[in-house]
């Protein structure tokens, strides 16, 4: 057990604490996206995958590793882009109502 | 500046969108653009890992399998998020999220195999075997809700005898296999965690009813979080340990706001089997006598046109049916007579909490139309017809009256304090709880039953004759 060790869990718990502190704030219609949002988040895995599958040595891991960056590729863009379709609905109409009956009096 | 300190400072602007992320969500001003923040976050990640170089300065190897599997996953990927109809949200997420915690487990086993025979501290081989467990038990229980969700399998809970003992013996059995590993590291051993793993996400799943659902994802979305900071740990990247903790502490967290909001403790939900005594008879009398009162598009679009005040309450039916846009019209047509119209979304209507609003704002609801539970409950004492479309559990009083009811505490809308009800039933089923509802058979409740993209365009044009 050495000084990184220490070093991840400050990140760690430094984290716990940040992301139950930034979603106590979100309001409830915006749930369902949130959770999409951070599903796509922890696609972050993709660089991990990348990691083994870039360091593998034997073709089990080699294998492995191909697979684990095929998965965490439909989790980022899967996540990004449901969670992206799902706020495009949130845009507020007001400005794009008067965007556009601004457009027919001209 | 060394190669390595300058991915690190990326890696450190990637986890810097992702917190701006989910501040941006904080209102939906700004959502989308957080969301566009943390996908560029994640594509300069993604660039920095192709120039990582290991301790003895080596650098990535198989790239072209890497791209190669990466372009596998964006040409599956982005069509099916793209095309996958609205109503269908929840299983994507589901699949997504699953797919995300087969990732962590897979890269948590093949550093397992890397660690062998180097004789790593106790703590490294724990992480490996916490990735697995986790993610794995992340992969198959999102399976399962997606097959839960997708109407694959029955929707209703699993139950079987002995269900929570034989759960509590996979439970522990896999705890008993991590300490076994951790002392003999054998390989042979991690196949069979991963195995009961798999198992173990399985049945954890199928007690709980479709209902839900929704909160068992964002529960299991949290695992797979959990899941990639411990691949963090073992990987030594700070990275996927903030992101990871983040998704993880953060869903924990939403996980309890949505139980919250169903009115039942997170314990209670994955737990109780909720909603097995079913009676779906289908009847529309019951052996009491009382029977329900049905009505006439006519008739109710007259009711709707002369009220001063009508308060819709939308439920996952009205998904189903794609009524969405009709709904809009018709409130339309009721506005241009005069009437005030509300839509009152219950925390949970739909399939997951929010999901009503996107679907109501994908058919152009204009956002201060929707009122929030507590409001329209003081709304819908004046209001002169509470029109139900398509929701059932959501209204049922037996959550307030009836202490036997396994919904009893969940806050609902009390859709009966208005002067009439309407209630949009495709039929007498009950609703996805499996619960009757006495409204239903209330002298001041009239129901419609049909589709409800149906009934709502024959009483848009009933509201637009009279």
């Amino acid at each position: 057990m050495g000084n990184a060790l220490l070093q991840y869990a400050t990140v760690l718990v430094l984290s716990i604490f940040v992301g139950i502190e930034v979603v106590s704030k979100v309001p409830s219609i915006l749930h369902t996206p949130l959770m999409s949002g951070s599903n796509a988040i922890h696609g972050v895995i993709i660089v991990g995958s990348m990691l083994v599958l870039g360091t593998a040595a034997t073709t089990t891991t080699e294998i492995l590793g191909f697979i684990a960056v095929i998965l965490a590729t439909l989790n980022v863009v899967g996540g990004f882009v449901v969670t992206d379709r799902m706020l495009q609905m949130f845009k507020s109409k007001a400005p794009v109502r008067k965007a556009k009956s601004d457009e027919e009096s001209k | 500046m060394s190669r390595g300190t300058l991915i690190d400072l990326l890696y450190l602007f990637s986890a810097t969108t992702f917190l701006l992320a989910f501040k941006g969500l904080g209102s939906p001003k700004h959502a989308r653009l957080g969301n566009a923040v943390a996908a560029f976050g994640m594509l300069v990640a993604i660039v920095a890992t192709f120039f990582h170089e290991s301790a003895s300065g080596q650098g990535l190897r198989h790239v072209g399998l890497i791209l190669l599997a990466m372009f596998i996953g964006v040409i599956v990927a982005v069509p099916t998020a793209r095309f996958v109809k609205m109503t269908a949200m929840p299983q994507l997420v589901a699949i997504f999220n699953g797919v995300g915690g087969g990732a962590a487990a897979l890269v948590s086993i093949t550093e397992f195999i890397h660690l062998q025979g180097s004789h790593p501290a106790t703590y490294v081989v724990l992480e490996v075997l916490l990735g697995v467990l986790i993610g794995t038990v992340s992969f198959s229980g999102s399976a399962i809700a997606f097959a839960k969700l997708q109407e694959l399998m029955t929707g209703r809970p699993v139950t079987y005898p002995g269900q929570q003992i034989i759960n509590g013996i996979f439970g522990l059995g896999a705890l008993a296999l991590i300490i076994i590993i951790l002392v003999s590291s054998s390989t042979a051993l991690l196949w069979i965690l991963l195995a009961v793993a798999l198992v173990l996400g399985v049945i954890f799943v199928l007690p709980i009813g479709g209902a839900d659902v929704p909160v068992l994802i964002s529960l299991l979305n949290s695992f797979t979080g959990l899941a990639v900071a411990a691949s963090g740990f073992t990987l030594g990247n700070n990275l996927l340990i903030v992101a990871g903790t983040l998704v993880g502490a953060s869903g924990i967290l939403l996980t309890r706001m949505m139980s919250k909001a169903m009115g039942r403790s997170l314990a209670n939900v994955l737990f109780s089997a909720f909603g097995s005594v079913v009676s779906a008879s289908g009847d529309s009398s019951r052996p009491d006598g009382q029977t329900v009162r049905s009505g006439t598009p006519e008739d109710i679009g007259v009711l709707l046109s002369y009220a001063n005040k009508v308060v819709i309450i939308p439920g996952y039916g009205l998904a189903v049916a794609q009524a969405q846009h009709v709904l809009r019209e018709l409130a339309e047509e009721l506005e241009s007579k005069g009437v005030e119209v509300f839509y009152a979304i219950h925390p949970v209507a739909g399939r997951m909490p929010g999901h009503m609003n996107v679907l109501l704002a994908e058919a152009n609801v204009p956002y201060e139309k929707l009122i929030e539970m507590d409001e329209a409950n003081q709304e819908l004492t004046t209001a002169d017809v509470a029109l139900v479309v398509g929701a059932n559990d959501t209204v049922n009083p037996a959550a307030k009256n009836d202490p036997s009811s396994p919904i009893y505490g969940m806050p609902i809308i009390n859709a009966g304090d208005a002067e009439n009800v309407v209630f949009l039933k495709r039929s007498m089923r009950p609703g996805f709880a499996g619960i009757e509802n006495d409204l239903l058979f209330d002298p001041k409740t009239v129901l419609l039953f049909g589709d409800a993209k149906d009934t709502l365009t024959k009483l848009l044009a009933a509201v637009k004759a009279s």
